[in-house]
């Protein structure tokens, strides 16, 4: 179990964040470039010190910075993968993964064996023998990798560990690299900027926006229960952030920043959250006269076709507040849609689901 | 208008470089060609077989492998200091390291003298532990060593600081503290630029004479080196001076050409440890 609550300022730059990990599990640290990930994997790692704050691995303090106790990386049980992999260009693969070994003092036949079955359960293998830069990005990674398990540490740190590979190694080793990941009984903190690798292979994702953690739990409540704007943009949906109230008139509203909106049959008091998914609201050119009680109006600012086959088609809206919605090839030819184009976004109030 | 004149300026400036460049040729390569052509490849072979030459020779070659060694020993934690570290004083010791390069040796000669000579400022001390530097072979030495040293640790300074931060993060967290980081992983990477700068302290040490006749005199068979014999030659035998001259030459050309090939060879670690290769 990983408990870190780090604090770090760097110019106007502040990093505040608690962090609670567990063994055998990957928690994801998913934020846009920039937000501090990569700052929070190296005082993990101890390559940097926070200015507060503090770092524990199960009993292990790693750091106390109250207590004065800073551990320096090689006082840490830790693997470090780091996003360009840094694998020594004077060693070769073999040498490069029985490097903490060797420090060690380990025996060599202890070694060779270690780094034999740590080559194998990373597919390198037969690469053994080779220099870094004789090495396809995918094989480095898998070297990379190798030389971080070798060691069996405790804390398992990567960072964007996929992002440098070219499109078609990123999806081989995605799967691969899941179930290697999923057999480990260390905590492993896994960094990335794409959601999609948020949501593969995290059991619990925590949320970095600048440097801040705005949302951590499992990747069901958090494509169930976004609670930031961020959020709702990495799972594709609508958030609305407000407080209960209710209309004269009858039913119950979220009154946001932006407007209120009409709701279902819940109702509540306090602060609220309101998600509307992208397939719940329906695009007209002229004002709905339909039974949806909540209408936007803006205009088209991109229509982008849903992979695999496209048939259904993401549309970003310059409502206020900004929306996306998710309607089919046929309802976009009825429309005519295109960019640019003013529409109404309607969607009911059983369409909004809301959540404290 | 404009454009032809500024073409008639281009053209203008292309025949100087070209004159200075054929001058500048012609100034490094005649004096070369003179040396090489002035005495057949027979006589020469005679020559150097004298006792006075390979007494010379024996000389430069044993003060000057080892003023080179002790440059390396005593130079090596110099550079890593002034490669890895912000400390107080840092500008004042970087000053002191490139001196002697700009300092006239005779000068480096007398202030040597001033410092471990009979009267000078160390001298009674080193006397009294039985050790005399002037005239003697480890006074050779000690003027190479001053005046070869900052070729060595300008070299090893640029390659130790040339390496990558990211290697030396990635062997902490592969549990290698600092100490054990600087050999397995720093030292490596800068190889090629130790070995050229080793290599050029030590050319600059065997063409040593201003500073070593200056404080260690020229004794045959002492402190007579090669340099030194050349301009003995000089007063009475011009072939024989030619012939050690040669000699020399073939010698830096070898330590050249080895320079230029050694980071070559390992031109592909060191190309990596700047520019990651993704």
């Amino acid at each position: 179990m990983l408990v870190a609550h780090l604090v770090e300022r760097r110019g106007s730059f502040e990093l505040n964040v608690e962090l609670t990990a567990a063994a055998g599990e990957t928690t994801v640290l998913v934020g846009e470039s920039g937000a501090g990930k990569t700052s929070i994997l190296r005082l993990l790692a101890g390559l940097d010190h926070p200015d507060r704050g503090a770092i524990r691995l199960d009993g292990d303090v790693y750091a106390d910075v109250a207590a004065g106790v800073l551990r320096p990386a090689w006082d840490r049980d830790i693997g470090y993968v780091a996003q360009d992999f840094s694998l020594f260009p004077h060693l070769t693969v073999f040498d490069n993964v029985a490097f903490g070994l060797r420090g060690r003092g380990a025996p060599r036949r202890e070694i060779t064996a270690s780094v034999d079955e740590a080559l194998r359960l990373a597919g390198v293998a037969d690469l053994a023998g080779r220099l870094p830069s004789q090495l396809s990005g995918g094989q480095q990674q898998r070297a990379a990798l190798a030389r971080a398990l070798v060691l069996r540490p405790r804390l398992l740190l990567l960072d964007e560990p996929l992002s440098a590979l070219d499109v078609h190694t990123r999806r081989q080793l995605r799967g691969e690299l899941r179930a290697l990941l999923r057999e480990l009984p260390c905590v492993t903190i896994y960094v990335t900027h794409s959601p999609l690798e948020a949501l593969v292979f995290g059991d619990r994702i925590v949320v970095v926006e600048e440097g801040k953690n705005s949302q951590a739990g499992s990747r069901e409540e958090l494509l169930r229960h976004p609670r930031s704007r961020y959020v709702a943009e990495l799972i594709g949906t609508n958030l609305f952030v407000g407080r209960w109230a209710a209309l004269v008139s009858g039913g119950p509203v979220v009154r946001t920043s932006d407007g209120v909106l009409a709701l279902g049959n819940t109702s509540g008091d306090g602060p609220v959250f309101a998600a509307v998914s992208p397939t719940e609201i329906t695009l007209y050119r002229e004002p709905p006269e339909s039974s949806a009680q909540n209408v936007f109006a803006g205009t088209v600012l991109e229509l982008a076709p849903e992979p695999p086959a496209g048939e259904r088609v993401r549309v970003a809206l310059g409502t206020d507040p900004p929306l996306v919605a998710e309607v089919t090839e046929a309802a976009i030819a009825a429309l005519g849609l295109r960019e640019g184009m003013l529409v109404y976004a309607a969607f009911k109030a059983t369409g909004v689901s809301t959540y404290m | 208008m404009q454009r032809s004149s500024e073409s008639a300026l281009t053209r203008v400036l292309q025949a100087v470089a070209a004159v200075g460049l054929v001058l500048l040729v012609t100034l490094l390569a005649l004096p070369l060609a003179g040396l090489v052509t002035r005495i057949p490849p027979a006589t020469l072979l005679a020559r150097l077989r004298e006792p006075v030459v390979l007494d010379a020779l024996r000389l430069s070659l044993l003060t000057s492998a080892a003023s080179t060694g002790l440059v390396v020993l005593l130079g090596l934690p110099v550079a890593y200091q002034l490669a890895s570290r912000e400390f107080p004083g840092k500008r004042l010791i970087e000053l002191l390291v490139d001196l002697p390069m700009v300092l006239p040796p005779t000068v480096a000669g007398v202030a040597l003298l001033t410092a471990f000579g009979r009267a000078g400022l160390a001298g009674g001390a080193l006397h009294a532990i039985g050790l005399s530097l002037p005239f003697s072979t480890l006074g050779v030495v000690v003027a190479q060593s001053f005046v070869s040293a900052p070729f060595f640790i300008r070299a090893t300074r640029a390659g130790l600081a040339a390496v990558d931060r990211r290697y030396l993060d990635a062997a902490a967290t592969l549990r290698s503290p600092p100490s054990l980081t600087f050999f397995r992983v720093m030292l490596p990477l800068a190889l090629p630029s130790l070995l050229a700068g080793a290599a050029m302290s030590w050319a600059r040490a065997l063409g040593e004479f201003g500073a070593t006749i200056t404080f260690a005199g020229n004794m045959p068979g002492i402190t007579q080196t090669m340099p030194l014999a050349v301009y003995i030659a000089l007063q009475s035998d011009l072939d024989a001076a030619i012939a050690l001259s040669v000699l020399l030459l073939a010698v830096s050309v070898a330590v050249l050409v080895a320079v230029r090939l050694v980071p070559l060879g390992l031109a592909l670690p060191i190309a990596d440890a700047r520019r990651p290769s993704r």
